[in-house]
């Protein structure tokens, strides 16, 4: 994920949204009363002053008649010729009798003798006026109609809807701007936070997260993050330095053991007692070499950071597969390989010839005669892969986790030779190289999987 | 051959001394750095075997806090003395390996070790520093000849052919002739990397390459010694 989508995934991003939602309706609220306030309020004033108009012809009427009313409707609109109030009295055949219509309006008048209408003589430019009016029976059958040409106002209401919009949509624009550039910074300091955890669960210990003196949130969570390192770090010193005395001080008595042994075997004579020198020296290195493997998994495991070269993993696996030829070749085993040239992992060249070392010893020594051992170096997207596939009984399912605990052997191997340290080492040192170990199922046998990060 | 052996575990250096004597060394000792750094600088030795974890020694080192002996091979590198060092120590990381090494080392082997594989490292950095068989471009044992620039081997004028890792295999072997090479010696001069395989592997190699080299009717020259390694000569003395 990157770019624009990758932000559309972060919290801060998707605050932005609900925030921005909640101030659009809030603005819609305020915009409708400031509408309603406005334009709202000029529409009721010029109802009202049509209402008013009315009431004062009518009462003209009844004074003096249609002639009164015909005579005042005159008088007005020689005052202000150019003036938005419509005066129309029409005789019962709704013929005009005197006012500035040219003719009574098509449409029926609704409730409380209110109608709407277009002014087809006044129309300016492409749009025609709304007029909007009151209709008066007289008593003499004639009508009177009062109304009032809306053009000036209908374009004092568009242009208000107008200015609401534009301002709304900038408004939205910058919200939405906002929220993105706070959210990227947001993200990039995060991304700073996990880059730096990404590269100490690797097992660069020593890296720490870099603050930028503003003492804010972040800053003050990077500080309590540094700090917790600085605790971690001193605690796998600590268990380190034990480990190193616990070697110092287990391995001598051991070496001692050794040598006294080993002076036996020279000062006893006659097969039995030789036989039994011989056992037991054979015995004390195995124990050895399981401690020596176990204080291996250790270091690995408590994230001391591997050597830090090139290798080169086709390079790596052809010295491997030479290695093991030998002994493939004894168990009449086909051992074949497929190396993609030019893939790099930094690393300790040792500490994977090791691993990858464990997964051979593995493949040759479980698959039966005349079986088969491969062995891929390949790409997949970001790692490097380091696949070994036997044709041997494979490990079950429900089994495969297990085979990275200390110790943890299958049933039907107990006879053979091995601690069941070899996959919890190869294991550890994936991890330790920020890489991973899998086991699949071959269909039949197993095929062992060491993705590495490339260089 | 004088041998110096700076160790502070009383046993351990009991058990050197009697295998290096009974080797026909001569060995002295000393069991802090203080005193391992004055014998070092004053004696001439052939070779030394410094412990890498030892106590400071002297009046002031009351407590017997482990300090770093590779702190001597550095001084006694630096005043440019170039005896011969093997480091020992119970740190079997490659981490402290090659920082044995870098330190002046000239070879580094983790405890336990056996009596053999010190014997036969102890042998190779001192032939090493002496620059024997390194720059021949023959190598002869008894009948077998190795030439290095033609990269062909023969037994009693009869060519044999090797892969590659066969002929550096007794290449190696040949350079250490008479001598014991154990089977982590020959995984870090052949192979070149210093790890621990699982199983014989290499024994595998080994006997491949005896299968080509001693044919039935001639004698022997690959030899395997129990518990220790491999030896190539003419015949197996004083065999076990």
């Amino acid at each position: 994920m990157n770019g624009p989508l990758r932000l559309l995934h972060t919290s801060t991003f998707r605050l932005a949204l609900v925030y921005m939602a909640l101030f659009a309706a809030s603005a819609l609220v305020l915009v409708a009363f400031l509408y309603w306030a406005t334009t709202g309020s000029i529409l009721r004033q010029s109802d009202a002053t049509i209402e008013a108009e009315v009431q004062g012809l009518a009462e003209q009427y009844r004074r003096r008649g249609t002639a009164g009313v015909a005579s005042v409707v005159a008088e007005r609109l020689r005052r202000d010729p150019s003036s938005p109030e419509l005066y129309l009295l029409a005789d019962f055949g709704l013929r005009p009798l005197a006012g500035n219509l040219s003719g009574w309006p098509a449409a029926q008048p609704g409730d409380g003798g209110w109608v709407e209408f277009t002014l087809e003589d006044r129309t300016q430019g492409a749009e025609a006026h709304r007029a909007r009016g009151r209709v008066f029976a007289l008593a003499t059958g004639a009508h009177l109609l009062v109304g009032r040409d809306m053009y000036e106002i209908d374009r004092l209401s568009q242009r208000f809807l107008h200015a609401v919009g534009w301002g709304m949509g900038v408004t939205f624009l910058l919200a939405l701007a906002g929220g993105a550039a706070m959210s990227r910074s947001t993200v990039r300091r995060i991304e700073a936070i996990n880059r730096t955890s990404r590269r100490i669960m690797r097992g660069d210990l020593k890296q720490r997260i870099a603050t930028d003196g503003t003492d804010d949130e972040f800053d003050q969570l990077a500080d309590n993050l540094n700090r917790m390192l600085d605790r971690i770090a001193a605690l796998m010193e600590g268990v380190r330095r034990v480990s190193d005395h616990i070697a110092h001080d287990l391995r001598t008595p051991l070496t001692r053991l050794r040598g006294k042994l080993e002076r036996l075997r020279q000062s006893v004579r006659g097969d039995t007692a030789l036989a039994l020198a011989d056992e037991s020296l054979a015995e004390t290195d195995r124990l050895l070499r399981l401690f020596a493997a176990l204080l291996r998994i250790a270091r690995s495991e408590s994230g001391s950071r591997p050597r830090d070269e090139t290798v080169e993993l086709a390079a790596l696996a052809r010295d491997a597969v030479e290695l093991y030829e030998a002994s493939a070749e004894a168990k009449e085993l086909a051992l074949s390989f497929e190396l993609a040239p030019g893939l790099t992992v930094r690393g300790d060249r040792d500490l994977l010839f090791q691993a990858l070392a464990n997964l051979l010893d593995n493949a040759v020594k479980y698959t039966p005669a005349q079986g088969t051992v491969r062995l891929r170096v390949a790409r997949e997207a970001d790692t490097a892969t380091l696949v070994v596939e036997d044709s041997g009984p494979g490990i079950p399912a429900a089994a495969r986790d297990g085979v990275v605990e200390r110790f943890s052997r299958l049933d039907r191997d107990r006879g053979l030779p091995g601690e069941g340290l070899g996959l919890v080492l190869v294991d550890a040192v994936a991890r330790q190289h920020g890489g991973a170990l899998r086991l699949e199922d071959a269909g039949p046998g197993l095929r062992a999987v060491l993705a590495l990060p490339i260089t | 051959m004088r041998v110096l052996i700076i160790e502070d575990d009383a046993e351990v250096a009991a058990f050197l001394s009697k295998g290096l004597r009974e080797q026909g060394h001569t060995v002295d000792h000393a069991d802090n750095r203080r005193d391992g750094l004055f014998l070092a600088a004053g004696e001439a030795y052939d070779a030394l075997i410094v412990d890498r974890m030892l106590p400071a020694g002297g009046p002031r080192a009351t407590r017997c806090e482990p300090t770093d002996g590779l702190a001597i091979v550095r001084t006694l590198r630096a005043n440019g003395e170039d005896v011969p060092v093997v480091v020992l120590s119970a740190l079997g990381e490659v981490d402290d390996r090659v920082a044995g090494l870098r330190a002046g080392g000239d070879d580094y082997l983790t405890k336990p070790f056996a009596m053999s594989e010190l014997i036969a490292r102890l042998d190779a950095v001192v032939r090493r520093r002496a620059g024997r068989g390194h720059e021949e471009t023959v190598l002869r044992v008894a009948d077998l000849e190795l030439d290095r620039l033609k990269r062909t081997v023969t037994r009693g004028g009869a060519r044999i052919e090797l892969k590659p890792r066969e002929f550096q295999l007794l290449e190696f072997l040949m350079q250490h002739g008479g001598q014991v090479v154990t089977r982590t010696m020959l995984l870090e001069g052949v192979w070149d990397y210093h790890f621990d395989p699982q199983t014989n592997v290499i024994d595998v190699h080994i006997s491949r390459l005896r299968r080509k080299i001693d044919r039935p009717g001639a004698p022997a020259l690959i030899h395997t010694l129990r518990g220790a390694g491999y030896a190539l000569r003419a015949s197996e003395p004083g065999a076990r």
